[in-house]
């Protein structure tokens, strides 16, 4: 490394030899060149300039071009035409200032940045558009009371979703302590077994987690309650009714994403567990289960997160009922898509306020959930120290923002 | 009844008295205090001999090894030694019956165990695998155990009661050249170690359920030199206390730890068979064919 900069000075000239003697050799280095550290591949100020003053131009140019000296497009086309434009000024601009490939270079960073804020727009709209509608309605009464007594003419801070909230809670907790073993099982079955089986049982598996939800609503109004609704009142319109429901399409989902996640677990563990005198059951249990427990966590999340969610299996199941019901095998239950289903289809303002009061919980709760799940998810490639199973430990490990650092 | 020996023996005598054996075993060149804690439906203590008659293993249609016939005997390290490809892994995973869970896999001939074949019609696979450990290529501790857990896994795994678990651990990791390094972490995860630790973890981990055989498929060509000598001086330690079994490229590791050797070869499309056997003085120094001294000086493969 030959010192370019005229400041730098050459070891002779610093430390002429004799003058330090008693100096080790590292302390006679020349003093440093002036450094700034760049990092190519990062866009620089510059970058950015040139990309807004490219932004207006483009825009000023199309608005010259449709607005002055043609009659002009819609706004739609406006917008396409002046991106294009932008792009080009850019590379120009860029071409002169840096030469082809970092012009090449950037342009494309552009397009492609431009590409996921056009993606992330519905995204934006969709979400601040219930905030927005639904944060007025939204009390802290909501999450205490139910809807029972509560006349179409009340404001829409009167009342609440309490009774929506627990059906919700009820139907997909028990959708996933029957789907949850089924799902996991299926998946170490096609993961572990050496069955010829498996290619069939996994087109189901396939063909059922594409299968539209009404279907399984449906199939549980037509196979249990139609026959059996006059004789008990278990299989009538609840909320047990409406977690089979949900089941139908929640074991498929947790059965697929707990099978990628089994498939991750290195062969060579198995290997290992079998080598050291255990049947493949036990190995199953005792080695790859243990080994995939953070992913079984967030496939089983996922799953919940995709059925709190459902509407149409429950539809014909939980049928939907306007106060607090506990109790998910009697009598109808509400649910929060059911209760957003019912309430923004109403003709009054007041209605519909609290239809996206219940939107916007919804979306909360799915959030809450995808939180997690990620937090579990990250949580799987970290080294730890040895896990216990406990819940409020595991979660708080999960969420504290400062795990993995020290 | 977990003594291999007990149900294919039609009347033969038994060459291990597992049943009655002394409580404890203790270790040959350990320091005394070191004693194997009592394991319950474990393997028979001693090493065992082992002897391959006439192994042949094909994969589908494919025959990879002919006519392999060997002994190993009680207590020594035996290398084997060949080019890539030539069947010294697949003739290892014979030993232990880990071949047959490769899917199209196949074997002939006989494996003997002390005697006894291990191939047997009453012979449970699991029964054999508790008694011929094997530590393979890449360390594979289980990453959701802790470094205690993981060489107490083989218990859990196999079903051995042990009453001192502690004592257990601490012999194991010391057997295996570890305990020093890890006796203060011995509740961090196993995949928290060095790339030469986890290996001796995964033979502390082979060496807890006291095996009479432990099989080790190239165990240090994933290691630095540090490590490769380390684990080299255990397999130096075990010798006398359990047979072992070596697959190695490396020829100058043969030829430091091994007592007999084994050179296997395989022609072009053909399977691979035993060119020469013999102790490892006689393989290195004055081999009868030719191929063996070219190997061993490293003139070919």
């Amino acid at each position: 490394m030959t010192p370019e900069t005229p400041s730098t000075v050459t070891p002779e000239v610093a430390a002429p030899v004799g003058r330090r003697p008693a100096q080790p050799p590292s302390d006679t280095r020349p003093p440093p060149r002036q450094r700034t550290p760049r990092s190519p591949r990062n866009l620089q100020q510059m970058d950015v300039v040139t990309a807004v003053a490219a932004a207006i131009s483009g825009v000023s140019l199309s608005w010259l071009i449709f607005g002055v000296l043609t009659n002009g497009v819609g706004w739609f086309g406006f917008l396409v035409v002046s991106f294009v434009l932008f792009l080009g000024i850019f590379y120009v601009a860029t071409y002169d200032r840096l030469g082809r490939l970092a012009a090449v270079d950037r342009t494309i960073t552009v397009a492609v940045t431009s590409g996921m804020v056009v993606v992330a727009i519905p995204l934006i709209l969709v979400v601040s558009y219930v905030v927005i509608r639904g944060l007025p309605a939204l009390r802290l009464g909501f999450f205490a009371h139910s809807q029972s007594g509560v006349t179409p003419t009340e404001p829409a801070t009167s009342g609440g979703g309490a009774h929506a909230i627990v059906g919700t809670i009820e139907q997909v907790g028990l959708a996933l302590l029957l789907s949850f073993p089924l799902g996991v099982s299926c998946a170490i079955f096609l993961n572990e077994s050496r069955s010829r089986l498996r290619r069939t049982v996994r087109i189901f598996v396939d063909a059922m987690s594409g299968m539209p939800s009404i279907v399984s609503g449906l199939f549980i109004y037509a196979t249990l309650i139609i026959p059996l609704a006059k004789d008990s009142d278990l299989f009538s319109f609840n909320g047990f009714m409406a977690s089979l429901a949900l089941s139908v399409t929640m074991m498929p989902t947790i059965c697929r994403s707990v099978e990628v996640v089994l498939r991750l677990v290195p062969d060579g563990l198995r290997e290992a567990g079998l080598a050291l005198g255990s049947s493949r059951a036990r190995v199953v249990w005792s080695v790859v289960l243990p080994t995939a427990a953070s992913g079984l966590a967030t496939g089983a999340i996922l799953g919940i997160a995709r059925e709190a969610g459902e509407t149409a299996p429950l539809l014909y199941t939980a049928f939907g009922y306007n106060a607090m019901n506990w109790n998910p095998f009697k009598g109808p239950q509400e649910s929060l898509p059911l209760f957003i289903y019912r309430f923004i289809r109403e003709p009054l303002e007041s209605s519909i306020q609290r239809g996206f009061a219940g939107a916007l919980v919804l979306m909360l709760l799915i959030l809450l959930l995808f939180g997690i799940a990620r937090a579990l998810g990250r949580d799987r490639t970290k080294a730890r120290r040895r896990r216990r199973f406990h819940p409020i430990h595991t979660l708080s490990v999960a969420l504290s923002p400062a795990r993995g650092r020290a | 009844m977990t003594n291999l020996t007990s149900p294919a023996a039609h009347g033969a005598p038994s060459s291990d008295g597992a049943d009655s054996g002394p409580p404890t075993a203790q270790i040959p060149g350990v320091a005394s205090e070191l004693r194997i804690p009592e394991l319950i439906g474990g393997p028979p203590p001693g090493a065992a001999t082992l002897e391959a008659v006439d192994a042949c293993a094909w994969f589908g249609d494919h025959l990879v090894l002919e006519g392999v016939t060997m002994v190993m005997p009680a207590g020594k390290v035996t290398a084997l030694i060949g080019p890539s490809g030539c069947g010294k892994s697949t003739f290892l995973r014979l030993l232990n019956r880990m071949h047959e869970l490769i899917p199209g896999a196949a074997m002939d001939g006989e494996i003997r165990l002390d005697g006894v074949d291990i191939y047997g019609n009453n012979i449970r696979a699991q029964q054999v695998r508790t008694r011929i450990g094997m530590v393979f290529q890449k360390p594979n501790p289980f990453p959701a155990m802790s470094v205690r857990d993981n060489v107490l896994s083989g218990l859990k795994l196999a079903s051995i009661k042990c009453s001192d678990k502690d004592a257990l651990v601490e012999v194991s990791l010391m057997r295996a050249g570890l305990w020093r390094e890890v006796r203060e972490r011995l509740d961090q995860p196993g995949g928290a170690l060095s790339g030469g630790q986890q290996q001796r973890l995964c033979i502390a981990r082979s060496l807890a359920v006291a095996p009479n055989v432990l099989l080790m498929d190239e165990p240090c060509s994933a290691l630095d030199p540090t490590s490769t000598r380390r684990v080299e001086e255990t397999i130096a330690e075990l010798r006398e206390q359990v047979t072992v079994v070596i697959v190695t490229h490396n020829m100058q590791q043969a030829n430091r730890v091994s007592d007999f050797c084994a050179f296997f070869l395989a022609g072009e499309n053909a399977p691979g068979y035993v060119v020469e056997q013999g102790p490892t003085t006689k393989m290195f120094d004055s081999p009868d064919d030719p191929r063996t001294l070219d190997y061993v000086e490293g003139r070919f493969g």
